[in-house]
């Protein structure tokens, strides 16, 4: 383990010009990974070169990200063989990874924002003086050094949480630098950024290219892969598609690659033909919403009977926006419109009791795993069946009702609700709405992570929801998801709506070109 | 300890103690320690004794009404002993003092002190209630700063001084009895009555286990979560006042820092019965073992031999038991429901 730590850090040959690339700096041969019976990744073959900026594209779960862990030392264990400068290499973690020059920032960062910038820089491995004092001189002129090699003029005395994300990144950017990596993979570092933000840090990449170092770039926004990229590999259901040198590519081919278009693994959620109706009543209207942070100046209408998909990837502003419809998270600005009445939400509670429901991305969010299935879905309703006393038999019996409709199995009340597999949990979240109809239901990510049968039975139960009236808001980052249910679609692209469909032929492509 | 892992999930011994646990500890601790004094001191096992303990645990008994509210939902009041402290000394204040005693009180007929007291009371659980829920103090901060605050409404109110006199009901409820009981068991009673039915039966009480059992999930579910807390911080001060106002009937005299004690027994009888520090679990049925666990354990001690320095680091040792099974057992229903 220790002894191929010093291979690249020994001799850092001389970077290779551009385009012309010796033998590859890090070689994945036949790499496959499972997890508990899933094929990740199917005999991948990967490599890098000195000195280049490689982009990295897929869909949710084609296997990029599970590539790019390995290659971190984050997940071991797996088929196939990794070569780091030629010599075949066994990392164990993410510390192993970086003794062999190779490091990662996250999408979620991991600083510290009470701590200063220098601290941030240098988190975990301080200087320190004779007898273990911190060398604060040091610290700072050396966390300034850095951060100037990137271009970056910070006072590294400035409090880490005060600065914006952008630059928060450049300085996690920067540790990774710092402690020596000359393979750095990049996972969506774009999607928290404006486009000046953008623009600086594909300054700070092209700056580290020039230096040799080796960038993976892994994003869904194929504009930016685009640009910065000097090669771009492509995956897809565990496989890996194609590597190809960026000139000869564009952005429809890349989706093309991408979703497999005009192959044999088109199927259904692929396309759908819109049936917004303008003429339909709006229920709730949300004008100009902005809270400041991750949603700007977003405007929305719901119709009565539609179902309205919100698409974008990860960190679109979809979370904050469906929270700001129910009351929770706050707005510096804008109008929501409910039954054309302006309303306005100080707590989730009277959201719920003019009529808006909710279900969010994560189970665990609205579910009590302990308590009984009837005490789950009875909680949004008690107003509504009790005065002051419970009445349980009645609870039991609604729950009942709603595990008949929905095929909750077991088809037990009373049994704790964490005994119950995801998807039937998924249909508990959603009966709570069910006892009365709400006028508005909002749903993040109905179908993640579920199985086929639990997915059929959840879309048809939204369905059948807005066939009875129901205004319905689908949030997802699974164009699938959006595809399947929606009426209408609205695309979000880093918290403003970057595009709109209401009628006529929408395939996934559309989505990932708008997105 | 068979645990299968079939979907039908068998009832098995294994899984029924794990789930139960907090419930069968301290049962079987209030067991243990009455056979053990029973067989150490025969002076211990009377109708007078049993009597006595009961009288010494239910001023604390009603505290610990209020408290079990407040643990419930995962929330902690450190106020409840200098609030009931205040309280006492505010409804003296508010009654005529024999000559001897020297404090500038506002003599009240005893209805009205009694409402002012109350009020008073109302006041202190809604200043409470607003730290907590409005501003977003930590309870558990914000509770400390109250207890100082009733400690010093206390001390401006009696400046040293001992007062004796209450209103004429408080002083039969906190001091008389009927049918040979102490007025004092009886009101603890109804309290534990009401709270159980309450936390049981209405719809407030689910809510009190739900937003303690998921904050976050109960917010979704729109449930108004800082509502809640509100009320279950003023319901504690509630409590924590008019045990306090019989308290100090109870001692006959109103002075400073004579609750001291209560803080901590409070706490104790409410963890030491079972009721999780998480929230979400537990109840009044546990408060009241708690209560007699403490009880029957404050009052053995004083039957047998032992050395009464020694009873403070049994008492503290107790505490930590009950804190370590409270927290073991919150992990083996956890793994129990996997």
């Amino acid at each position: 383990m220790a002894d191929n730590v010093d291979l690249i850090a020994g001799d850092a040959s001389p970077p290779a010009p551009n385009g012309a690339r010796a033998a590859p700096i890090l070689e994945m041969v036949r790499v496959s990974k499972t997890f508990g019976g899933v094929q990740a990744l199917r005999e991948v073959d990967f490599d890098l070169a000195e000195g280049e900026v490689h982009g990295l594209v897929g869909e949710n779960g084609a296997g990029k990200s599970t590539m790019m862990k390995i290659i971190a030392g984050v997940y071991h264990g797996f088929e196939g063989e990794m070569r780091v400068a030629g010599q075949p290499v066994q990392l164990r973690s993410p510390a192993d990874a970086l003794a062999a020059g190779i490091g990662m920032v996250h999408q979620e960062l991991s600083i510290v924002p009470d701590l200063s910038v220098a601290e941030n820089v240098f988190l975990g491995v301080q200087p320190l003086m004779a007898g273990g004092v911190v060398d604060w001189g040091r610290m700072k002129r050396e966390a300034k050094r850095q951060l100037a090699s990137l271009g970056l003029d910070i006072d590294p005395s400035a409090r880490m949480g005060s600065l914006p994300v952008g630059i928060q990144q450049l300085i996690e950017l920067s540790r990774v630098l710092f402690s020596g990596a000359r393979i750095i993979i990049l996972d969506e570092p774009t999607s928290a950024l404006s486009p000046p933000e953008v623009a600086r840090l594909f300054e700070a990449l092209r700056r580290l290219r020039a230096q040799g170092r080796t960038i993976v770039f892994i994003s869904h926004f194929l504009d930016d892969v685009l640009e910065i990229s000097d090669r771009i590999t492509v995956f897809r259901n565990g496989r890996k598609v194609i590597t190809e040198e960026t000139a000869a590519l564009t952005k429809d081919s890349v989706i093309a690659h991408m979703i497999g278009r005009g192959t044999a693994e088109m199927h259904m959620g692929e396309s759908t033909e819109l049936s917004g109706d303008d003429n339909r009543l709006v229920v709730l209207s949300a004008r100009s919403l902005s809270d400041g942070s991750m949603i700007q100046d977003i405007s929305i209408d719901l119709r009565r009977g539609e179902i309205t998909g919100v698409y974008g990837f990860m960190g679109c502003g979809q979370v904050e926006l469906a929270r700001a419809l129910f009351g929770k998270g706050r707005l510096t600005e804008g109008e929501i419109r409910l039954d054309g009445r302006p309303v306005s939400f100080r707590s989730t509670a009277s959201a719920r009791r003019s009529g808006i429901a909710y279900v969010p991305e994560n189970r665990r969010m609205m579910l009590f795993r302990t308590e009984p299935v009837y005490k789950n879905v009875s909680i949004a309703i008690l107003d509504k069946i009790d005065r002051l006393f419970l009445r349980p038999g009645r609870e039991r019996d609604i729950t009942q009702r709603h595990i008949k409709d929905l095929q909750i199995r077991p088809p037990l009340p009373g049994i704790a609700l964490g005994s119950l597999s995801g998807g039937n949990q998924q249909k508990v979240a959603l009966a709570k709405w069910l006892t009365e109809l709400p006028k508005v239901l909002i749903l993040s990510e109905p179908t993640r992570g579920m199985d086929v049968g639990a997915k059929e039975d959840v879309i048809r139960i939204v369905k059948s929801l807005r066939d009875r009236g129901v205004a319905v808001l689908v949030l997802s980052t699974e164009p699938e998801t959006i595809l399947t249910l929606a009426d209408r679609v609205t695309v979000l692209k880093r918290g403003v709506v970057a595009r709109e469909f209401a009628h006529g032929h929408l395939d996934k492509g559309d989505l990932l070109a708008a997105a | 300890m068979s645990v299968t892992t079939e979907t039908a999930r068998p009832f098995t011994f294994g899984r029924f103690m794990a789930e139960q646990m907090r419930n069968i500890a301290p049962v079987f601790t209030l067991i243990v320690l009455v056979i053990f004094f029973s067989t150490q001191a025969e002076s211990f096992r009377t109708f007078d004794n049993l009597m006595n303990i009961l009288s010494q645990a239910s001023i604390t008994g009603i505290i610990a009404v209020g408290l079990t509210f407040v643990i419930l939902t995962a929330e902690i009041d450190l106020s409840v002993a200098a609030v009931a402290n205040a309280i006492g000394i505010l409804v003296a204040y508010f009654t005529v003092q024999p000559d001897y005693v020297n404090i500038a009180n506002m003599p009240v007929q005893g209805w009205i002190a009694i409402i002012l007291t109350l009020a008073a009371c109302f006041s202190i659980g809604l200043v409470t209630a607003f730290g907590v829920t409005a501003i977003g103090i930590p309870s558990f901060i914000m509770t400390l700063a109250m207890m100082q605050i009733a400690n010093g409404i206390s001390a401006m109110l009696v400046r040293g001084q001992i007062a004796y006199n209450y209103p004429e009901i408080i002083t039969t409820l906190g001091s008389g009895t009927i049918f040979g009981i102490k007025w004092t068991i009886v009101v603890c009673l109804a309290f534990m009555l009401v709270a159980h039915v309450v936390l049981t039966y209405t719809r407030f009480g689910r809510y009190v286990y739900m937003v303690g059992g998921n904050r976050e999930a109960a917010e979704y579910s729109g449930v108004n979560v800082k509502m809640i807390i509100a009320a279950v911080m003023i319901i504690c001060a509630m409590c924590s006042g008019i045990a306090g106002m019989l308290g100090v009937a109870y001692f006959g005299s109103a002075q400073q820092n004579q609750f001291d004690t209560f803080l901590l027994d409070a706490i104790a009888a409410v963890v030491v019965g079972g009721t999780s520090l998480f929230g979400g679990r537990g109840g009044i049925g546990n408060t009241i073992i708690g209560l007699l666990v403490l009880g029957v354990l404050n009052n053995g001690l004083d039957h047998i031999q032992i050395d009464s320095f020694l009873k403070i680091l049994i008492r503290g040792l107790i505490l930590l038991a009950a804190l370590v099974i409270n927290v073991y057992a919150q992990k083996l229903r956890e793994s129990a429901r996997e």
